[in-house]
């Protein structure tokens, strides 16, 4: 075997090695199949950006709310002061913060496209999240568009404290206008969707998707097994359990996201009434 | 928030000392007699074992109350009782979470960390009050929503999420009221309302400052830390919008008086759902959602300002994450 496990001697600029399957891969290649192992499928994170790339028709992508970023209501400091770990992570990503929102068209339906980034503070959803999440879907009603929401983020952001928990339920609310207004909403869960997110707008889409293998719960691993004191079964909390429990529809393999997504849209998008059963 | 939604506040000196509304009420930091505790304080008080529950408060703010159990589809959750009473001799629907008075009541209750089928029993009450046109209260005192696998199983998130969505669109009144320990996710199922209230020695919070301090200071130990810095006593939620008032506890706090702590409980919702009552259901529903909305705190720069300098494709391409 030429790229044997655990060998070091790759630049890492160069290689990434799998942690799954411990295959050597090179990142140009891993970059053109969409950070998804060549050998073992399995699926890298993916940025907010290249998510964009994937997901929306080639050049209908707008960006809005761009400039949103976060105060600091709780003048809250652990290790290091709130706004210093916003600049670091803003300095680092060129993001304002861990979602990009925009308009596109999907498969050619009108939609609004909000698309979180785990590399932003863990995708944590405070003030600025829930404030674009919420216009999103303001937006998605006021234009009759669809709505798709991809969620990566461990929670809501400790650092805003109650605040960060009240955006679940102004997120929710825009929701509830949405679909009654019979606008689809569709929600991707990726690695890891988890805490206040799944527990607020990732579990109420129409449809609900997940990458294969992404990490889907509540509480986090570790607390449940410290909660009963026991190791947990294999794939406790993977999108495989979470679709046998019946929370999720479907599975789906990156390669395939946007042409089930164009396909869900299409059928689902309210302009799509005339095609439909006199019902 | 609550100016805008019940007049001017009417103050008058209440028997304890602070300036509150007619009912009772206390509707700015600036009004609060007391001296302020520290966080920590906030939440031993909060969570004190001999602190009234929902029953204790519901026994004495309702008249006729009737218990009404089960979710219709897996099993009835002790950590959330609901049923049907009278507030002066009218029916309301009541919600809340239940913790324990005593260690074993406390195993039977599960700490008040409600199953998914506990959301479940609470949705079907909700419904329940805008089938028939009865206002609903909730009474949120929980460390959290259970976090074991069969938990997990059932679908703890989507349960919470589906909780708040009922809430949210729900055509009645609604007053919530933090009685002790809010805890997180599984406190705001319950705590979406037109008027949202806190006892004065409330807290509510993202997270428990036990479970913010092993993750920012890598030590339960920090807890005391981590509950200052997370601002999660009843004035600075008043003081952040968070909650619309808070309802005043007899002197030491409420475990010492139960029969105070319920007179005050009593006669602010009575004035709550009076002017509730009053407001038709698409204005409510409006200001229900403006309230929510209006909640958070972020920096807009000026449409003209300049955008950032995107990161160079190159750059992207080699930023790959395991």
């Amino acid at each position: 075997m030429p790229f044997a496990r655990g060998r070091k001697e790759f630049p890492s600029h160069l290689w990434t090695q799998c942690p799954t399957c411990g295959e050597m891969l090179f990142n140009k290649q891993l970059v053109r199949n969409l950070n998804v192992c060549l050998k073992c499928d399995h699926h890298f994170k993916l940025g907010a950006r290249e998510r964009l790339e994937l997901i929306a028709d080639k050049g209908s992508f707008l960006e809005i709310d761009r400039e949103l970023s976060s105060g600091d209501p709780l003048g809250f400091v652990d290790s290091t002061p709130y706004p210093a770990r916003i600049l670091a992570a803003q300095t680092k990503s060129g993001e304002k913060d861990a979602i990009v929102c925009g308009t596109a068209t999907v498969g050619g339906v009108p939609s609004v496209l909000a698309v979180m980034d785990f590399d932003f503070i863990g995708g944590s959803m405070g003030s600025v999240v829930g404030e674009k999440i919420t216009r999103a879907a303001e937006r998605a009603l006021a234009d009759r568009r669809a709505l798709i929401v991809v969620s990566a983020s461990g929670g809501a952001r400790m650092q805003e404290g109650t605040l960060a928990l009240m955006q679940m339920a102004k997120i929710i609310g825009a929701l509830a206008r949405l679909g009654e207004a019979g606008l689809p909403f569709v929600s991707v869960l990726t690695d890891p969707t988890t805490g206040g997110v799944l527990a607020s707008f990732a579990s109420l889409g129409d449809v609900i998707l997940a990458e294969p293998d992404a990490l889907v719960g509540f509480s986090g691993a570790r607390v449940t097994a410290g909660t009963i004191g026991e190791k947990l079964p294999k794939g406790f909390q993977r999108s495989e359990f979470v679709l046998a429990h019946g929370f999720i529809d479907q599975v789906v393999p990156r390669s395939q996201l946007k042409e089930r997504l164009a396909f869900l849209l299409g059928a689902l998008r309210p302009a799509a009434r005339d095609l439909r059963w006199s019902l | 928030m609550l100016d805008r939604l019940i007049g001017a506040p009417a103050k008058a000196v209440e028997g304890n000392g602070h300036s509150a509304d007619a009912s009772g009420l206390i509707l700015s930091v600036n009004d609060l007699a007391t001296k302020k505790i520290t966080a920590w304080q906030a939440v031993q008080l909060a969570r004190d074992q001999k602190r009234p529950h929902a029953l204790d408060i519901i026994e004495r703010v309702f008249d006729r109350f009737q218990e009404l159990h089960g979710d219709r589809g897996f099993r009835d959750d002790p950590a959330i009782v609901t049923g049907i009473g009278e507030l002066d001799g009218r029916p309301v629907v009541v919600v809340g979470q239940q913790k324990g008075s005593s260690t074993e009541e406390n195993i039977e209750r599960n700490f008040g960390m409600p199953f998914p089928e506990g959301y479940r029993k609470a949705m079907r009450m909700y419904r329940l009050a805008a089938k028939f046109h009865l206002p609903l209260v909730t009474l949120v005192d929980t460390p959290g929503a259970y976090p074991g696998p069969e938990a997990e199983e059932r679908g703890q998130a989507e349960a919470i999420a589906k909780s708040i969505e009922t809430m949210t669109t729900l055509p009645t009144p609604i007053v919530a009221i933090i009685l002790g320990e809010g805890g997180s996710g599984g406190a705001l199922a319950l705590g979406v309302g037109d008027v949202v209230l806190a006892m004065q020695n409330a807290i509510y919070s993202v997270i428990s400052p036990e479970g913010a301090a092993a993750i920012l200071f890598r030590s339960a130990g920090e807890a005391e830390r981590a509950a200052n810095a997370l601002r999660l006593s009843a004035p600075e939620l008043l003081s952040m919008g968070i909650v619309d008032g808070l309802i005043p506890e007899p002197e030491g706090g409420a475990h010492l008086d139960h029969d105070a702590t319920g007179r005050n409980i009593k006669a602010a919702l009575v004035a709550q759902l009076d002017r509730l009552a009053r407001v038709p259901v698409g204005d409510l529903l409006t200001n229900r959602y403006e309230r929510f909305r209006a909640i958070g705190s972020i920096v807009e720069p000026a449409l003209d300002g300049s955008p950032p300098k995107a990161e160079p494709w190159w750059k992207r391409a080699l930023r790959i994450r395991p």
